[in-house]
């Protein structure tokens, strides 16, 4: 999986849930965002939600 | 963001940052840092000043010489400066309150010097910080503490006033169109002279909840919906265009002095007489 997560500065804002063109991700019960269950090969590496998470929580790592 | 670029621009443990959830203050943050980055320039060579509010907090997180300064003066406080040590890149992190409210007088002089210094106006269309008192900019007909019943007074048009006060670089952008954000950002900090940037900001807490904007995503959604970059908005019809808003360079000349080499020129006459 090419996304990375910093859940401790996550705070649900839900922007990222809105723009991912794929909807690879969600937010949990917790009030945190995450990778959809099924969606982990779904991300196109589209660097949105990375580019608009205001609390730099999110992003997409470049493959070795 | 990229996590390096936090690494290496954030003060170590700072994060997570104050702002509220879905506050688009922190893509504007985040914004700077990357326009800075590209620049290339050594962290020692960069100040960032601002004023008080919850945009003016962005300084504090920050790891360049920086300074949190009095609600409206970061501007004359950054101008000492830039007059001091002209070769430092002044940066000034504004709200539109602090910028266009107690700040105004400070903006229009700063604009009429053409001092070259890059000011970035977080524009979230309310006083963030206090609780929702509107502010100068804030939309006319839009709800505020200080306006139950909506506001009646017009909004500034941040870069027109700051156009017609002398300022030689503005711009606009949102926190949705955060790549222009960026190429705007650095744009201004690479023009010689006032450069003001109105980023557009979303207050969810204390605009958005008032005026039954939705969650911060659909915020940031009435963005893309209301930002129309500048070519597209030159061939659109004034009824096309209202409640719309120009994204992008709005205006760039290079015809008037830039006021630290002006004061060179005052140094070298005062000089010269002696
Ligand atoms: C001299 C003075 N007057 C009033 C205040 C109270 N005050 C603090 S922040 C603020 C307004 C902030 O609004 P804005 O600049 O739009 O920033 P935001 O919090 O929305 O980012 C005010 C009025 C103050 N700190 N100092
Ligand atoms: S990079 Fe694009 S596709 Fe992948 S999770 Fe982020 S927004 Fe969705
Ligand atoms: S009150 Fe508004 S401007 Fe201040 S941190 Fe919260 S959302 Fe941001």
């Amino acid at each position: 999986m090419s996304l990375k997560l910093i859940t401790k500065r996550c705070k649900g804002c839900g922007i990222c849930t809105f723009f991912c063109p794929k909807k690879v991700l969600v937010i949990t019960e917790l009030n945190k965002a995450a990778i959809a269950e099924g969606k982990e090969n779904d991300c196109i590496k589209c660097g949105q939600c990375e580019m608009r998470c205001p609390d730099y929580a999110i992003f997409v790592e470049k493959e070795a | 963001m990229k996590e390096e670029l936090v690494e290496k621009y954030f003060r170590p443990g700072r994060l997570p940052h104050l702002w509220c959830p879905g506050c688009g203050h922190g893509i504007i943050t985040g914004a700077i840092v990357q326009a800075i980055d590209q620049e290339g320039w050594s962290k020692d060579d960069v100040a960032i000043i601002s004023g008080i509010g919850c945009s003016s907090r962005a300084s504090g997180y920050l790891d360049f010489n920086t300074a949190n300064t009095l609600h409206g003066r970061a501007l004359p406080i950054a101008s000492g400066l830039k007059m001091a040590n002209p070769k430092l890149h002044v940066i000034v992190v504004s709200g539109d309150g602090d910028c266009t409210a107690i700040g105004g007088n400070h903006l229009i002089h700063a604009a009429r010097r053409n001092i070259d210094l890059t000011l970035v106006v977080f524009n979230n269309s309310i006083y963030g910080m206090t609780g929702g008192q509107y502010s100068p900019m804030t939309p006319v007909g839009s709800k505020a503490t200080t306006a139950p019943y909506m506001t009646i007074e017009e909004d500034f048009d941040l870069p027109s006033l700051a156009q017609a006060a002398g300022a030689t670089y503005t711009a606009r952008a949102t926190t949705y169109h955060t790549q222009l954000l960026i190429d705007v950002i650095k744009k201004g900090m690479e023009h010689k002279g006032f450069s003001l940037i109105e980023a557009v900001s979303a207050c969810p807490t204390n605009f958005g909840r008032q005026n039954k904007m939705g969650a911060p995503a659909l915020m940031m959604d009435w963005q893309r919906q209301h930002g129309v970059p500048l070519a597209a908005w030159n061939k659109m019809t004034e009824e096309q265009r209202a409640g719309k808003f120009p994204i992008g360079v709005l205006s760039e000349r290079t015809d008037r002095k830039e006021y630290t080499e002006a004061y060179d020129e005052v140094i070298a006459r005062a000089q010269a007489a002696l």
